[in-house]
């Protein structure tokens, strides 16, 4: 709030209302709604619901399809955002080094930012068809029969590498303004320290990265549970059938495909916990961050 | 401890920019030299390619007896106080003074001691745990020397180490540095824009200009022989009067008054003449009319600013003499006047 | 001028070195960025094919012939994969849904914000949280009871329970309260004492202050909105409202399905999706790299 503010009453809430009116409709209603009806079985024909408590909780935490999609989740992420930010890394520092042609390197590694999710997931079924894709080809070199959407494996492994595909230019802009914005003289400093280029690197400059590197970890975590429905869904092309998804591909399908509405709920509810763990996370090492400054 | 010498060093940006003009220069052992210029003179540019950070396009550096233009900075034993000072802000100030120790491979024992000597030298040894953030201003600088200072390095280079403090501030460190540097003798290359520094801490100035040397002395041959009118109006506050003059048969008039006076130098013809607002004396008799406009009170001194003949003109007296806005005369004492060539501006 | 020599020294020119460590970073540069190019670029070339070589042989590495008639088929001939529209109708859905999405994002959450940061009100703090709260959960997380809004509201298959709903998230507030409390203080109080109210002010002085934070959030939501799947995928199942984006799922299918072989048409497709926020992310980039990296502080 500022110290010079306006003392006027009804504009702003003439200003807020907008605002806020979308957000409780669309926002606290729904939410509300599903914490409710996670408490709920509902009848399959439709005939009301009944009170069952955390039943669908516990019925959820004993499913070991369930676990086994936590888990699959779990090693998405991990292997989604382990190669996307140090692929990007990697091109972030030699992009921040060279100085011809660094604008044009920059324009080519960030511009897949604005495909969408399921065209890269489409583009990544042309990579991947059984008969005639070219990564199809290049893993049967190695003896693997890969078959998309019939292999749980290749389907895996195809999912992981067009969702790094397309998080790479993120996390490159964000380690590129991270580069440039430490300062020319602290590097040149270390050059005077410091002979080895890699000792450099890993002393003076990736320290100076790091609370970079931290955010973009949250936002990668963030990013392979959700904005990665897309790509999952066209990879799998619409058969879930025996093929690998992510908690929130699984929420999808119950709610809308098997018409689970509690046991839905509930996993919605358990991704809500999960936002709100990593938010507390994000918000310490926002802490952190300041103090470099 | 170590000579510098510069013998056609040149500097071309890829973008075909003449930073520097081919520049020869020596610097003596345990000698503090002062670049200044104003901005984009090249002094900078001077000093990064001493350091190594920039390429030299032409010509041959030594530092000591060895040439070092192919060197990495790291091995050119060097040290250099930035003007942000350049702190590493993830380390402590021990770890930030030692690290250059650190990879030189001295082990850790030796670092500590060296550490906390310097940090004992700079007052700095209550907060030797503490992170570049948390420490003011001031503090940040003497972490920058003592960074330098650890590495006994045989040359110091200075980029505008001062021109992020205080006016008090400055002058206080002013004076630290140079006593510093005395007590160490160590080489030194200081770069500044700041005229009062420059007189201050040099032993000699290299005056800067368009990326070419203007002049080279000691401070007193500077100020009170300028090589040129930019280093004239460039070197002292206020900077030496210029004006429009005649040299007939070794005399030199002012235009438009008769007067005339022995001219310092063999010359004919129009020129331009320099003299020191100090070696000016108000005589209310004096044929030189001198109109003041405004009155600059200085404390131990007054600066009247005003005009002769219609080109500006101060004038500056002691305290206890009198002066006051309007007409009155002047008279100019004659082994102070300087006279410079009027289009190239050189000294005759 | 004792000491400045300007005769000419003993010159030794730079040598000129090949750096291999520069050599080697352009290699690596070189081969990240064809990484990111070749997918969509092979995706192009294979579009100028027949379906019967696209189905045979998969992906080309060549320009073929019939680039021209199969996006010409892909935008203007109804049928292939949606049986009731064509690619125009789609690409119109797109720009419907990032302009207005976009547009809508920006005003709703720059009079919140203004009202957050310049005016003295006992609930501000209160409002605050109430919208920072929704940066949290993301739309995928509650989707299904989103859902259920929507369809108890009557808005499936509207523009409005399209675009509405995703606005409903503090991402573009929190952006322009930081702008805001990054504006100097003084101006607020110079305009006060030059007699502007606080609409005035806002309309003004602060509106085009914004300007390019305006047009760098602009550029970020519309891609975003563009790029949206999921929603539109539940929201609309009526195919006048399809977007190009949404559409790739019956790409998808019919690339799949033999039955339907009209591969060249549906890649023409997938690039025209593409097309549109590409070009705006690659023209506006150094605002749209400033409103990524600023807006996440």
């Amino acid at each position: 709030m500022k110290r010079a503010g306006f003392d006027n009453i009804w504009l702003p809430v003439a200003l807020l209302l907008p605002q806020l009116m979308i957000i409780a409709i669309f926002f606290y209603w729904p939410a509300g709604w599903a914490l409710q009806s996670s408490f709920f079985l509902q009848d399959p024909f439709g005939f009301g619901s009944t009170y069952v408590g955390a039943e669908n909780y516990t019925s959820l935490l004993g499913n070991d399809q369930y676990k086994r999609i936590a888990w699959f989740t779990v090693v998405f992420s991990v292997l989604v955002t382990f190669f996307s930010l140090a692929i990007a890394l990697l091109l972030a520092v030699k992009a921040d080094k060279v100085l011809r042609g660094a604008r044009t390197y920059r324009t080519l590694l960030m511009w897949v930012y604005a495909i969408a999710p399921p065209v890269a997931g489409f583009l990544g079924i042309l990579f991947f068809d059984q008969s005639t894709g070219p990564l199809t080809k290049f893993f049967q070199m190695f003896g693997w029969d890969f078959k998309l959407g019939v292999d749980y494996n290749a389907t895996a492994t195809a999912m992981v590498i067009v969702a790094v595909w397309k998080q790479i230019p993120v996390n490159f802009i964000f380690f590129l303004s991270g580069l440039q914005s430490i300062p020319r003289s602290v590097r040149e400093a270390a050059m005077i320290d410091n002979r080895s280029a890699t000792g450099r690197f890993w002393q003076v400059t990736f320290p100076l990265l790091a609370p970079t590197a931290f955010f973009l970890l949250i936002i990668n975590i963030t990013y392979a549970l959700f904005d990665t429905f897309g790509i999952i869904d066209a990879l799998m092309k619409g058969e879930p059938g025996n093929n690998p998804m992510t908690l929130v591909y699984k929420v999808y399908i119950d709610g809308f495909r098997g018409n689970d509405l509690g046991g839905s709920s509930a996993q919605s509810v358990v991704l809500m916990a999960l936002v709100l763990i990593l938010t507390v996370f994000q918000f310490r090492l926002l802490e952190r961050r300041i103090h470099y400054t | 401890m170590a000579q510098v010498s510069l013998e056609g060093i040149r500097k071309v940006y890829p973008n075909g920019y003449n930073a520097v003009e081919t520049t020869s220069f020596n610097i003596r052992d345990g000698e503090f030299v002062v670049l200044v210029g104003p901005s984009g003179c090249g002094k900078s540019t001077l000093l990064r390619m001493i350091a190594g950070l920039e390429d030299i396009t032409e010509g041959v550096l030594k530092i000591g007896d060895r040439v070092v233009n192919d060197v990495d900075p790291a091995d050119r034993d060097i040290a250099m106080v930035f003007q942000n000072y350049a702190l590493y802000p993830h380390m402590t100030v021990r770890k930030n003074i030692g690290y250059g120790l650190k990879n030189r491979g001295i082990p850790a024992s030796e670092i500590d001691a060296k550490v906390q000597d310097a940090a004992k030298m700079l007052n700095l040894t209550e907060y030797l745990d503490r992170k570049p953030a948390q420490l003011s201003g001031g503090q940040r600088q003497r972490v920058a020397m003592g960074r330098a200072v650890v590495r006994d390095p045989a040359l110091f280079l200075f980029d505008e180490p001062l021109s992020n403090l205080d006016a008090k501030l400055r002058n206080q460190m002013r004076i630290e540095i140079k006593a510093l540097q005395r007590r160490l003798g160590t080489t030194a290359v200081y770069v500044t824009h700041d005229q009062v520094e420059a007189m201050t801490m040099a032993d000699r100035i290299i005056v800067l200009n368009a990326g070419r040397i203007e002049q080279i002395g000691t401070p007193s041959e500077i100020y009170h022989n300028p090589a040129s009118t930019f280093v004239a109006s460039f070197m002292g506050a206020p900077p030496m009067n210029l004006i429009d003059a005649q040299v007939d048969q070794g005399q030199v008039r002012i235009n438009g008054y008769n007067r005339v006076m022995p001219a310092p130098a063999a010359h004919s013809g129009p020129v331009t003449m320099g003299i020191r607002p100090e070696d000016v004396t108000l005589n209310a008799d004096g044929d030189i009319r001198f109109h003041v406009d405004i009155l600059e009170e200085l404390g131990a001194h007054r600066l009247l600013h005003g005009a002769i003949a219609d080109q500006p003109f101060t004038v500056m007296v002691n305290k206890d003499h009198a002066a006051d806005i309007g007409e009155t005369g002047i008279s100019l004492k004659p082994d102070a006047l300087r006279l410079f060539d009027m289009e190239t501006g050189q000294k005759l | 001028m004792a000491d400045t020599t300007l005769e000419t020294p003993a010159v030794i020119p730079h040598r000129r070195k090949i750096r291999w460590g520069t050599v080697g970073d352009h290699a690596v540069l070189i081969l990240g960025s064809l990484l990111m190019i070749l997918p969509p670029l092979l995706a192009l070339t294979t579009a100028s094919h027949d379906a019967v070589t696209i189905h045979r042989e998969g992906l080309q590495l060549t320009l073929g012939d019939d680039l021209g008639k199969n996006f010409h088929a892909a935008m203007f001939e109804k049928g292939g994969f949606t049986q009731t529209v064509d690619g125009m109708l789609m690409l119109m859905n797109s720009f419907i849904l990032g302009v207005g999405f976009a547009v809508g994002k920006i005003v709703i959450s720059m009079m919140a914000a203004y009202a957050i940061v310049y005016f003295r009100l006992r609930f501000a703090t209160l409002a605050f949280w109430i919208i920072f709260t929704t940066l949290l959960l993301p739309l995928e997380v509650r989707i299904l009871p989103s859902y259920e809004a929507i369809q108890k509201l009557g808005l499936t298959n509207t523009y409005t329970g399209l675009i509405v709903p995703l606005i409903a998230s503090a991402t573009g507030t929190f952006f322009f309260r930081q702008f805001f409390m990054s504006v100097p203080e003084e101006l607020a109080e110079a305009a006060r004492i030059d007699g502007a109210g606080p609409w005035k002010f806002f309309v003004d002085i602060l509106v085009p202050l914004s300007q390019t934070m305006i047009a760098a959030i602009f550029i970020i939501m519309f891609v975003f909105g563009w790029n949206q799947y999921l929603w539109p995928t539940l929201i609309t199942t009526d195919e006048s409202f399809f977007t190009l984006v949404r559409g790739i799922k019956q790409i998808v299918l019919s690339y799949t399905d033999s039955q339907i072989p009209e591969h060249g048409q549906a890649l023409a497709l997938a690039i025209v999706a593409m097309i549109p926020p590409v070009v705006i992310v690659v023209f506006f980039q150094n605002w749209f790299v400033k409103g990524l990296t600023e807006s996440d502080k």
